[in-house]
């Protein structure tokens, strides 16, 4: 059985299925941008406690499920979302999706990822991907961050949907139950509430390593990395941060560009002014985000490791943080 | 970034895909575009590739000096960690990390070993002794 679905790539792999899915369901007015600011998915985070490959993990955007999650809520989307403790039942149900006619998303792992590059396949487990159909036994696969589709055998599937670890997926499968039909007045009002969701979890979460917060806190523990870990092993913590940034799929940098762009789209539904300069201010992020990867480079390569190479380090980081700052500021001050 | 800017470098990605990047046009529209990779980024996965390998190098050492057991060298190799290797095989962390003692994976009974080899896809053979020929 094959589903007639039109795959469409993006930079980011949940911003992109839940793209898909809703215009699969006939909601075409929603891209990749859209999907990312109403489903509020730029954030930062230097997740306390956790080491991944031995070194600190960070993430520029919000928690795993959420985009999908908010996106349908603020639009008002009804959404079937279940987990499973057997992996028998999870392709049961699968099967029954597909028949039915309805592609699915579903939650996996991309360490047994077998169409991605070894070199990319970490134990990390919040990656997203549709499957919308079987056929000869392999399942049809359409991932975002891919230019084209894919397949993966039945075990295949049934692995990294039951991949184990941090954020394991449980074989987690989620789509949209029906079609709505979406006014531009609906798509106002999700843009508004996405906005202000994320102002609030960018400024003023009471946590050190969150949101602006958190990138100064970062900035702060650069300053102090080189000394305490030597040289080597704080290259190798500022490689991952570069890495968490920008992973296939874009990350850090890209995460702001997609904000960026969804704030221009934002001023077609909703014309002030501001919507458009905050969207160059979130440009500005980017690029700073990028420049800060490139410095990382020069001290991870071991080209640049004094400890004023570090204090740039840092620096770029604060310098983010204030960009970021000031455009939440002035998102926050806007009189929808 | 502007849309010229979008990297164009080699990467490990060529042959298997390229990457979208939002960016804006020469208007200042934003508009999206595809990467076949970035230096900056291609060189942090060397690096944590790099580190991958001395972690495995390093467990090679220390297992056939005695100092650690096989569960140690293929926990490296695979890219796991304790936390992992107890999700998959279903035992406690603090039991993964004593059976990564030499002393104490050598008492380890046929059946808890077969579960270490399916989780490290080796024959029960390459597990108790990694690393002859």
């Amino acid at each position: 059985m094959q589903i007639k679905f039109e795959h469409a790539q993006s930079a980011h792999c949940e911003n992109g299925v839940t793209t898909n899915l809703l215009r699969h369901s006939g909601m075409s007015k929603i891209n990749e941008p859209l999907a990312f600011g109403i489903g509020s998915g730029l954030f930062y985070i230097q997740i306390p406690f956790l080491k991944v490959n031995n070194a600190p993990a960070f993430s520029y955007r919000t928690m795993p499920g959420m985009i999908f999650k908010r996106t349908c809520k603020s639009l008002g989307i009804p959404v079937e979302r279940r987990k499973f403790s057997s992996p028998e039942k999870a392709e049961q149900v699968l099967n029954e999706c597909l028949e039915a006619g309805q592609p699915v998303g579903c939650q996996v792992g991309v360490y047994y990822l077998t169409y991605f590059p070894k070199e990319y396949r970490f134990h990390f487990n919040a990656h997203n991907l549709i499957v919308y159909g079987k056929e000869n036994g392999n399942y049809l696969i359409s991932d975002p961050v891919m230019e084209t589709v894919t397949s993966l055998t039945a075990p295949e599937l049934q692995r990294v949907r039951f991949a184990k670890g941090a954020l394991a997926p449980r074989g987690q499968l989620y789509y949209p139950k029906m079609k709505v039909e979406i006014s531009d007045d609906a798509i106002r009002k999700a843009i508004v509430k996405g906005i202000k969701r994320n102002t609030r979890d960018m400024l003023h979460i009471p946590a050190s390593v969150v949101g602006i917060k958190g990138i100064k806190s970062t900035a702060g523990k650069i300053l102090k990395w080189r000394e305490k870990l030597g040289v080597k092993t704080a290259g190798s913590y500022l490689a991952q941060l570069v890495r968490m940034q920008e992973e296939i799929g874009t990350g850090g940098g890209g995460f702001r560009f997609i904000y960026a762009a969804f704030l221009q789209q934002a001023y077609g539904y909703i014309p002030k002014d501001e919507l458009l300069k905050v969207s160059e201010q979130f440009t500005k992020a980017g690029d700073v985000w990028r420049s800060s990867a490139v410095q990382a480079a020069g001290i991870f390569k071991g080209r640049i490791t004094s400890e004023n190479d570090f204090k740039d380090m840092s620096n770029f980081l604060i310098e983010v943080a204030e960009v970021e700052k000031q455009a939440f500021k002035a998102l926050e001050k806007i009189k929808w | 970034m502007k849309k010229s800017e979008i990297p164009q470098d080699k990467s490990l990605l060529v042959g298997f895909t390229r990457e979208v990047d939002y960016a804006v046009d020469e208007s200042g529209k934003y508009t999206s575009g595809l990467s076949t990779g970035w230096e900056i980024k291609t060189s942090a996965l060397d690096l944590a590739w790099d580190d991958i390998k001395l972690r495995v190098k390093d467990a090679e050492e220390k297992v056939k000096r005695g100092e650690a057991s096989p569960v140690l060298f293929f926990m490296e190799l695979k890219l796991m960690d304790p936390g992992i290797l107890a999700a998959y095989t279903g035992f406690w962390q603090w039991q993964v990390k004593r059976h990564m003692k030499a002393t104490v994976f050598s008492t380890l009974s046929e059946k808890k070993l077969q579960k270490y080899a399916d989780l490290f896809e080796i024959k029960m053979e390459e597990l108790k002794n990694p690393f002859r020929k």
